[in-house]
């Protein structure tokens, strides 16, 4: 991007357009505001300035009805920005079960990007025109957040748990991509690009880039190479046709309470194993937390998904339709300049 | 033997809280409410200096997009210690310390506070507190922000987090204990006829403060405790990876530290009643609606925490009740707004140096206000959220709002405190200077936070280096007239004219004792028997020396 001088940013998603269709709102009723608050100022400054230096002006009367109307007028003005304001909220952070799915880590300091097909980048997201994108990020260390100024989207990639955000882009270019948290030292070299490319050409960039395997079939591995399907299925629930449904779990207090099996249940539930265990079965699972990287983990998220439609739980060798079954090798990396936690399995 | 009847008995020097005693000890031992004031005034002075030079290196550092005038490391622990010492040790103490520990006793008419001992415990406090934050900053310094957000501050920061949290800890007790003071003394202390509904505002507002410092910062205590435990011992509380919560720490912190912003803004407010009533000669316009605006501030600001978290993934309905409870705290704000203004009609306006820093902080005020809402909206806060939007927005409020009352207030009551007037066309000349410096500071701010430039960014693309040199410029102008109340001011000591003791024909108590008062401030208790700001009053005289 050219240096140049500009007072707006540019407007590259559809949120961008909502957003700013809201601060011109806001701006024109603050500078109403101000400007009457200057003025009556002004001018009641200057009108009564002191004259003489003994003038003892008289009390003025009081209205009673003057604050209020004045409290009501203004509470309506507030409401109208609050409603417009929590309106477009709601958009930005409507699931979007539909969405081309992309994972987003972040940790000091770059953000690892992974697409559905598998294909990896760092510190830069090609995202396909006009079509609904959702990201899920999670974050290694510490809390970032995943900003990008022209779609006016911002969003905190928590370590412990998922956030996720989807925007649809209306623009062909390349754009920003800041960490927003501060998050150390390199804070503000955590920084990357955007590109936002005709469909066509993003499938030729997917189809030219040396993919990996999708997460999905990842996660597959891993569910093998952990042996998870030892007892899913069996001494534990299935989870064929799991995620998305509504389940009564059982907390350690004894107390029962209804989740719905989405990737943040599904993260606790491999991480934090016996937080939420399903009535009639034991309390048995291991937690992995500490042997699984948060990709890793993605990965397997991705795999449960991915048997949203299954009948019967994967067995052990042929597990989700996977390509080959060299079962315990590590999860290729593209980026081995880059030491991503997925090479340091059963270390971090 | 009768030489000295021939002395006239004015030019006898009379015996006054300052010099009743010239000794050291007779100030570090003091148990005067005006003493501690002064002692207040000069040490917060000392702070705002020292987070003034921090400011300077952050604004020399972005004057170029490529960081290369300190390192990251060096820029991240300038811009913690410019945020944590104008905080915690100057803004939060600044207008209750000293001007309400010189005039809260006045204005009821008592001789001191309710507990002068506790007051000058919760100074020392306060100096303990500073002096470990000072020691952090020299002996390393801290790298987290002024805001402390876990897990940065507890698992991957290798700087003094836990001596400098024990700073801010260690000066809240000091907030807490001169909340009470207040507390406990506009309750218990107000002198025959004083009764609430005549009390200057000022009271109304400090004591709305005061509320929010006793029930507010045992929180933010407890938080640094359990930051503290966690650094040391590994408690695990906001640790992630042993399944705590790095946003609980959000919670506790913004609990205590919304609230606070108005700890510093309702005391501005007390100020701004007093100029703006005697520079116009009136009455306030709506007392009632004033005073207990400032009471449902301190209430509802207590409700408001969650706006800080608008993008960290809380509960889309959990958003929406943080920003209907935002906006819903900006009314009672607004309603203080339109009764200044309305106080001003039919007035008789003068243009004093204390009266320009009112129409200063009107001016800022309402920006930083107002651009406060565009925050509390949520649609648009996901976007300048954490952006230079944010930072031009507080400091309006904070820098523009408070310090600029904390100035007009300073020269409102230099007089009495001083027993001296300043140099009037300096001292306005200082306050231009201010308002333009401000304003070129952290206007282009709020372009750059709309354009995206995040915030804490020691390097930045570019195209933003425009406005940041707008902003370094600025930043130039406001240090130069910031200087000049310094040297003004103690130049007024020696120089200034002699004041005498209503040089206003201000209403209330605190101008019915000499310039400077004596030590039991009033020989007798005083009476009230009118409403506050009884302006309109034939015998109410300027009195000068």
């Amino acid at each position: 991007m050219q240096p140049r001088f500009r007072l707006l940013p540019e407007q590259a998603s559809t949120y961008a357009q909502q957003v700013d269709a809201l601060a011109v709102f806001l701006t024109a009723v603050s500078a109403v505001i101000t400007l009457i608050v200057l003025l009556l100022v002004v001018y009641f400054a200057l009108r009564y300035r002191r004259r003489l230096p003994d003038e003892r002006p008289a009390p003025v009367k009081e209205p009673h009805w003057f604050e209020n109307v004045f409290a009501g007028f203004l509470f309506v003005v507030f409401m109208s920005m609050f409603f417009w304001g929590a309106r477009t909220y709601f958009m930005a952070f409507k699931d979007a079960p539909d969405a081309l799915d992309i994972h987003v880590v972040g940790k000091q300091w770059m953000w690892k990007v992974q697409h559905p097909d598998g294909t990896r980048e760092i510190n830069e997201l090609h995202v396909p025109l006009g079509q609904r994108v959702q990201l899920t990020l999670a974050s290694q260390d510490v809390i970032h957040s995943f900003y990008v100024p022209a779609f006016r989207l911002k969003q905190d990639a928590v370590p412990g748990r998922y956030t996720k955000i989807s925007f649809e882009a209306t623009k062909v270019g390349e754009y920003h991509l800041f960490c927003t948290e501060y998050c150390g030292t390199l804070h503000s070299r955590m920084i990357g690009r955007v590109f936002v490319m005709e469909p066509e050409k993003y499938q030729e960039w997917l189809a030219g880039t040396v993919a990996d395997e999708p997460p999905a079939e990842s996660g597959a591995k891993l569910y093998r190479q952990y042996g998870c399907s030892t007892c899913h299925g069996a001494q534990a629930p299935s989870l064929a046709g799991l995620f998305g449904t509504e389940r009564e779990v059982v907390m350690p207090n004894g107390q029962r309470r209804k989740v719905r099996a989405d990737e943040g249940y599904l993260r606790e539930s491999i991480l934090e194993s016996t937080a939420a265990v399903v009535p009639g079965y034991q309390p048995i699972m291991p937690s992995f937390r500490g042997q699984l990287s948060e990709e890793q983990v993605l990965q397997l998220v991705a795999f449960i998904k991915s048997l949203r439609d299954a009948r019967s739980d994967p067995a052990a060798g042929a597990a989700g339709g996977t390509r080959a079954g060299q079962t315990g090798d590590p999860v290729p990396d593209k980026t081995p300049s880059l030491p991503g936690p997925a090479q340091k399995t059963n270390r971090d | 033997m009768t030489t000295l009847d021939y002395i006239p008995a004015a030019v006898e020097p009379r015996e006054n809280y300052l010099n009743i005693s010239y000794r050291l000890k007779s100030w570090l031992l003091t148990v005067d409410h005006k003493r501690i004031g002064i002692l207040y005034l000069i040490s917060i002075t000392a702070f705002f200096i020292v987070g003034g030079a921090f400011a300077t290196l952050v604004r020399l550092e972005l004057a170029t997009p490529a960081g290369d005038l300190m390192t990251a490391e060096t820029y991240n622990k300038v811009f913690s210690m410019h945020g944590i010492i104008m905080v915690f040790f100057f803004l939060i103490p600044s207008i209750p310390a000293t001007l309400g520990n010189f005039l809260v006793p006045l204005m009821v008419g008592a001789r001191d506070l309710a507990f002068p001992r506790i007051n000058l415990l919760s100074w020392y406090l306060f100096m303990i507190g500073g002096t470990l934050g000072i020691v952090a900053a020299l002996s390393g310094g801290v790298d987290t922000g002024w805001t402390f957000y876990t897990p940065y501050s507890t698992a991957f920061s290798n700087t003094n987090v836990v001596l400098t949290g024990l700073g801010a800890f260690v000066a809240g007790f000091s907030s807490i204990l001169t909340g009470l003071n207040f507390v406990v003394t506009i309750h218990k202390m107000r002198c025959p006829g004083l009764t609430w509904m005549r009390m200057p505002l000022f009271l109304w507002s400090m004591y709305s403060a005061s509320l929010i410092m006793l029930l507010g910062t045992p929180v933010v205590a407890i938080a640094i405790v359990l930051l503290a435990a966690e650094r040391l011992f590994g408690l695990g509380i906001f640790d992630p990876t042993r399944g705590g919560d790095p946003i609980l720490w959000q919670h506790l912190f913004w609990f205590y530290s919304h609230p606070a912003v108005y700890i510093m803004i309702l005391p501005a407010f007390a100020v701004i009643n007093e100029l703006i009533t005697c520079f116009s000669r009136k009455r306030i316009f709506g007392y009632k609606w004033v005073a207990f605006s400032s009471l449902a501030i301190a209430v509802i600001s207590f409700f408001v925490w969650g706006h800080h978290m608008f993008v960290t993934g809380q509960s889309v309905y959990g958003g929406m009740i943080f920003s209907f409870l935002s906006f819903f705290v900006a009314v009672p704000s607004a309603i203080k707004v339109l009764n200044w203004t309305a106080t001003l009609y039919r007035g008789s306006v003068s243009f004093d140096t204390p009266m320009l820093y009112v129409f200063f902080f009107l001016g800022l005020f309402v920006i930083g206000g107002l651009t406060g809402l565009f925050l509390a909206s949520l649609g648009f806060d996901v976007h300048v959220h954490d952006t230079y939007f944010i930072v031009a927005h507080f400091h309006y409020v904070m820098v523009g709002g408070v310090l600029m009352a904390y100035l007009g207030g300073i020269h409102f009551w230099w007089p009495k405190m001083t027993g001296k007037m300043y140099p009037e066309w300096i001292a306005k000349f200082a306050a231009f200077t201010i308002f333009v410096g401000f304003n070129l500071t952290f206007f282009p701010q709020f372009f750059l936070g709309q354009l995206g430039m995040p915030r804490r960014y020691h390097s930045y693309p570019e195209e933003y280096q425009v406005l940041n040199v707008m902003s370094s410029a600025g930043a130039t102008i406001l240090a130069a007239g910031y200087a000049l109340p310094l040297f003004y001011l103690v130049w007024s000591l020696r120089y200034g004219r002699a004041a005498g003791p209503n040089p206003w024909g201000a209403t209330g108590l605190e101008w019915l004792t000499p310039s400077p008062p004596p030590t039991e401030n009033f020989e007798q208790t005083p009476v009230v028997t009118k409403e506050a700001y009884h302006y309109s009053d034939k015998e109410l005289q300027v009195v000068g020396a």
